[in-house]
């Protein structure tokens, strides 16, 4: 990604790009750093897959299938989704508003390393840290790490204080970020970008900053207490003490369901950017969008219980979480109508980028549907903490803002690098993945139903559980031919991939009005724009959008 | 194409709403601190009255004390706007004298709380693992004294670059800026105060 002067010897690089403030070259370092962890996050997931692919697996010992889950949590959720999604609002959102940098550099470049200083405190434990089985443990608890397993009593040594730490660290990288990303939407856009111009990325990702600052505090306190608990015999956590194991899932899910939206919705900006371009169509209903978005943000906050209808809590309380999680569904419903509003009629074209944003569609469809399925309560007392639960939110987390993330990779990898992905291998790459997620999270649905629980190390052989987790199992393999074709795909097309000019997909908004890569400077004059499609306008003057604009 | 996207349609009226970058980053600042006091201020709630033994808050907190500690931190947001205005204004002797004063007030808060905390352990026995109240009491408390560290580490900064003749008026929104966070801080201590010495000393 450094195409020039190969003159200049490789510290001059690795100086450059270690100091640099510049939002482009953070925000590539976010996602490399993210798709990094995916492959490490991929290869834990292997290995848990390759125990459960036959009954009475040996190829790991429990203590260590403990470990990976929990690391395989923790790096999809907080080292891979959180900076490569914040990498993307880094990379896109100065581009998008017209502005030549975000509205703090340094405190920009201070988030990113935040991020990677936090991987390495909880990687470390790989190599450092003690546990319940002696050294170098990771950490075991689970990436929900419940009370009171996490209290010295049940995981002595410094393995869960690895995974306090690592988690705290990155999530002050998260607020840093947020807090520029917050200011840079408010405070940076050029003339002409009101509000209701922006693209709407810029609202997903102005919504997603505005929960990251309301929910990740929450975590950091309760991992603050819990240090407390660990280090000075704090009680707030130790049921022994009189503290309550409870209040820790109370915190926890408070800011646990606000993650999962903080994940799914710059996916779904990346939708929104893409469906109009490949439908050749105005979006439908941007503010229907921008107020749905809205709309989820604030209901999510109110929802988490649903994460514990099997502790025991009033039945006022589960029917009231109940009912708000069926109440999430409709802002979420309207979203997938106005994609579909937006595509119908529209000159579709199926290109790599919306193949994944179609598949997204019908993904996230299917593990929302799941998920309102689980906020009945009865039916989640039958299966939380099931393979059923697994298999949903692999549908949401995978399925969403994994298929969003890669619409996102082929749709700006033009734009960051000045040259096409491959479109032959993209499409390979597509229907590998979708083949292999298919294959790999929807026999979780059965299993779980068939009775088997999430986090079990092994199965006994005879509960028709055999042939299902051979199939999830068998699935893995296809995912991995997958990224092989995607990695392939990216070192190619990096070599000798299609110069891709300004604008390659003909799109609408200001990031593809200045060149492939853009400068650092982003744009040699600041521009001035009077809707919310500039680069239409600028090419129909005498139809332009802001004739369509309400009061205009 | 580079700067393509002007064009030479009229430029509709701009929104007139543009708040500079350091306020609102200094907000979003605020709202993520309040979300974390907040959690603590709910952990102490969630808690009061179920300590089975030892120590308890209304045999436990003095108010005296820490009301005349809490009026020396909250007249520290009066000192520090009189310090902002005479550096607006170029007065920079005034500004020096009112920074200097909000730090004393915000340094006798610390040491106030400091003292108490040195009555509670050695004549009531209370540590943070002695019960539940200790352990949410010095949590919380303990967090907001942590900011109000923090705070003076800043207003120390910018008094001792005042000293040496770096502070212009025109970084009197920096400073303004410092000083919202130290309002922020002592906001949250009126919440505290409440919720640690009103509520929690009602309670059985
Ligand atoms: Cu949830």
């Amino acid at each position: 990604m450094t195409p020039d002067a190969p003159q200049r010897p490789w510290t001059a690089i690795v100086h450059e790009w270690t100091v640099t403030v510049d939002h482009k070259k953070l925000a590539i370092m976010y996602i490399a750093f993210g798709l990094g962890f995916f492959l490490v996050g991929g290869v834990e997931a292997a290995i848990l897959r390759a125990q459960l692919a036959q009954h009475s697996g040996t190829l790991i010992d429990p203590d260590t299938f403990n470990q990976l889950f929990t690391m395989h949590g923790t790096t999809m959720v907080f080292l891979v989704g959180m900076p490569i999604l914040l990498g993307f609002g880094n990379y896109l959102i100065p581009l998008m508003v017209g502005a030549r940098d975000m509205a703090f550099p340094r405190l920009n470049a201070f988030g990113l390393w935040l991020f990677v200083f936090g991987a390495l405190l909880l990687y470390y434990s790989y190599v450092g840290a003690e546990g319940l089985y002696g050294e170098s443990a990771a950490p075991d608890v689970g990436w929900f790490a419940y009370a009171p397993l996490t209290s010295r009593t049940f995981s002595p040594g410094n393995s869960t204080d690895y995974w306090i730490l690592g988690i705290m660290v990155s999530g002050f990288g998260s607020i840093t970020t947020a807090v520029n990303l917050v200011a840079t939407i408010l405070c940076m856009r050029c003339p002409g970008m009101t509000l209701l111009r922006m693209p709407l990325m810029c609202w997903m990702m102005l919504v997603v900053a505005a929960l990251v600052l309301v929910a990740v505090p929450v975590l950091t306190a309760a991992q603050a207490m819990l240090l407390l608990d660990r280090f000075l015999g704090a009680h707030f956590f130790d049921t022994q003490g009189g503290g309550s194991a409870i209040l820790w899932q109370h915190v926890f899910w408070f800011f646990g369901h606000p993650e999962v939206y903080i994940l799914v919705l710059p996916a779904f900006g990346f939708l929104n950017e893409i469906i109009p371009v490949f439908s050749r169509k105005v979006i439908f209903g941007y503010a229907l969008m921008v107020a749905a978005t809205l709309a989820i943000a604030f209901i999510a906050l109110a929802v988490w219980a649903h994460h514990m209808f099997v502790v025991g809590l009033s039945p006022e309380l589960n029917s009231f979480f109940a009912a708000m999680t069926f109440l999430v569904a409709v802002p979420t419903g309207i979203k997938i109508f106005t994609w579909l509003g937006t595509m119908a009629g529209g000159r579709l074209r199926f290109a790599t980028p919306m193949l994944f944003a179609a598949a997204f569609i019908g993904l996230f469809t299917f593990g929302g549907l799941t998920g309102v399925m689980l906020a009945v309560v009865p039916f989640d007392w039958q299966l939380s903490d099931s393979y059923f639960v697994v298999g949903h939110f692999h549908f949401v987390l995978f399925g969403g803002t994994v298929f969003g993330i890669f619409a996102a990779i082929f749709y700006w990898f033009p734009k960051v690098t000045g040259k096409m992905l491959d479109e032959r291998l993209g499409r390979w790459f597509f229907w590998l993945l979708f083949a292999g997620m298919f294959v790999t999270f929807f026999p979780m649905h059965i299993s779980g139903i068939l009775g088997m629980p999430r986090r079990i190390y092994s199965y006994q052989p005879g509960r028709g559980l055999e042939l299902w987790n051979l199939i999830t199992s068998s699935g893995v393999l296809l995912q991995a031919v997958a990224l092989i074709t995607f990695l392939w795909n990216v070192i190619k097309s990096l070599g000798s991939g299609v110069p891709a000019g300004d604008n390659p997909w003909n799109a609408w908004t200001l990031e593809w009005s200045t060149s492939s890569p853009p400068p650092e400077w982003n744009f040699d004059r600041i521009p001035r724009v009077s809707s919310a499609r500039p680069l239409w306008d600028a090419v129909h003057p005498d139809d332009p959008d802001s004739a369509y604009e309400e009061g205009a | 194409m580079s700067g393509a996207a002007s064009t030479h349609l009229p430029v509709p009226n701009e929104s007139a709403w543009r708040p500079t970058r350091g306020a609102v980053g200094m907000l979003c600042l605020i709202a993520a601190e309040s979300c974390i006091f907040l959690t603590f201020v709910v952990a102490y709630l969630f808690y009061i009255g179920k300590s089975a033994h030892g120590p308890q808050p209304r045999e436990t907190l003095e108010l005296p004390m820490v009301i005349v500690n809490s009026v020396a931190l909250i007249s520290s947001s009066f000192t520090v706007v009189a310090g902002v205005r005479a550096l607006e204004h170029g007065r920079f002797a005034a500004m020096k004298g009112w920074l200097a004063l909000t730090i004393a007030l915000g340094a006798w808060f610390v040491v106030g709380t400091f003292s108490e905390w040195g009555k509670l352990m050695d004549e009531h026995g209370l540590f943070i693992g002695t019960n539940l109240f200790g352990t949410t009491f010095y949590a919380l408390v303990g967090l907001h004294l942590l900011h109000v560290i923090v705070g003076l580490v800043l207003l120390s900064g910018v008094l001792a670059c005042a000293m040496r003749g770096r502070v212009a008026a025109t970084h009197a929104h920096a400073v303004d800026m410092i000083s919202w966070y130290w309002h922020f801080v002592d906001g949250v201590w009126i919440i505290v105060f409440t919720t640690v010495y009103v509520v929690g000393r009602a309670s059985p």
